[in-house]
């Protein structure tokens, strides 16, 4: 009987975690700690990488956009299963509060996406001697490019809220498959990009002169991702609550008359 | 956990794993369609067919490269370490085409057995290493750029 007790009190914090009030004001003294250690591990990755690491043997300088390649790709990858894992949450538990999530990863990843794709295309052309070829990591990667774009349009197309966050949150769990294609695909196939240079496994083949520079702007990228992901997700919060009591004292507005 | 929560849970694991099996089938069906290019084997096994432009992938072989004297041609040999295909070009090379470096060739199978290319491709490798340690290294024999190959 006590052991009942206790998971009903453990599933009690999730559930206020469910609540966008208490995410919007228990986040506000995160934001500037979050912004400013990403900005600072961005700024030291950026000049470390790119005025003080060497040249690669073969690529010269061109191989310095591997420090922004690099870290948006992985984003764009672990933001989709932030995207698509928010929106199980928000299926399972029916919680506002992670549809709002989910729908803010969206344009990030897409951004992000975009990023490595544009990235890879100029460092495609100086390497390889083409802007783009349509081999499977590069086109698997288009593919997450137009899954973010259709669960944001997935998302705003329904007049009723939670009818675009029950679709976009489906469409987004379908498209999680793509991830483990778009990772292993340089192993799979045939492909003209290079397989994966930062290993789980094995030792990485690159120099510790550049890879110190490039874990930097790795780390620096995923505190920029999450210090984006709450600001974007606090604005949402905003909008979807203008009505609430709460929404209004923030804003310095007075309360409505009658309540609906 | 509440049952309806359950159930739910159950519901959105099926999704992920039915799609997933899906793909999973419909990309195993396609494997040899996902391939960017022929590996030379592949031409040596009689796979290629003559009239499609097709594309081929594979180290290029160490000594092989010759510039024709009275045109643009250049000739190499492109290896996976099984077979060997010729591939003749009259365009510029990319900067990073070398010996003992991946590439990978567009262009039509002709009827000596060689590859007449429209496009070559340098495909580098993964490592990223500084000049000097680079230049202590040398002397690998396998291929740089793809350990497939």
């Amino acid at each position: 009987m006590e052991k009942w007790a206790n998971m009903k009190l453990s599933w009690q914090w999730f559930h206020r975690l469910g609540s966008p009030r208490w995410f919007y004001q228990k986040t506000s003294a995160w934001l500037p700690w979050l912004g400013a250690a990403a900005l600072l591990l961005l700024a030291v990755g950026c000049t470390w990488g790119l005025g003080f690491a060497p040249q690669d043997a073969k690529q010269g300088n061109s191989y310095r956009i591997i420090y922004i390649h690099v870290p948006a790709a992985f984003l764009a990858l672990a933001g989709y299963y932030i995207m698509a894992i928010c929106g199980a949450i928000g299926l399972i538990w029916k919680m506002k509060l992670s549809f709002v999530v989910m729908r803010a990863a969206a344009p990030i990843g897409a951004v992000l996406t975009f990023v490595a794709l544009l990235t890879g295309a100029v460092w495609g052309k100086p390497t390889w001697g083409t802007y783009w070829v349509w081999d499977a990591r590069i086109t698997s990667m288009l593919i997450l490019l137009f899954l973010y774009l259709g669960v944001m349009a997935l998302s705003g197309a329904f007049s009723r809220e939670l009818s675009g966050d029950k679709a976009s949150a489906l469409l987004a769990l379908v498209g999680t498959v793509n991830i483990p294609i778009i990772y292993k695909s340089v192993d799979w196939w045939f492909t003209l990009h290079q397989p994966a240079t930062l290993k789980l496994t094995q030792a990485s083949t690159i120099d510790p002169s550049m890879f110190y520079p490039l874990i930097t702007m790795i780390a620096g990228f995923y505190l920029f991702y999450a210090w984006v992901l709450i600001l974007h997700t606090r604005g949402l919060i905003l909008q979807r609550e203008w009505r609430t009591q709460w929404v209004r004292e923030l804003l310095g507005q007075s309360a409505p008359a009658a309540k609906a | 956990m509440h049952p309806a929560r359950k159930q739910r849970l159950i519901l959105v694991v099926l999704l992920v794993a039915l799609s997933s099996a899906a793909v999973g089938f419909v990309t195993y069906a396609m494997r040899s369609n996902m391939d960017y290019f022929y590996a030379p084997k592949a031409f040596a096994a009689g796979e290629v067919p003559f009239d499609k432009r097709i594309r081929a992938g594979g180290c290029v072989v160490p000594g092989s490269i010759v510039r024709d004297g009275s045109s643009l041609d250049v000739r190499f040999a492109l290896t996976d370490g099984e077979a060997e295909l010729e591939v003749v070009f009259d365009k510029i090379l990319p900067d990073l085409f070398a010996e003992g470096e991946a590439a990978v060739v567009t262009g039509k199978l002709q009827e000596g057995g060689f590859v007449r290319a429209d496009q070559v491709l340098a495909k580098h490798d993964e490592s990223y290493t500084p000049p000097e340690v680079a230049e202590s290294m040398s002397g690998g024999a396998s291929c740089h750029g793809d350990p497939k190959i």
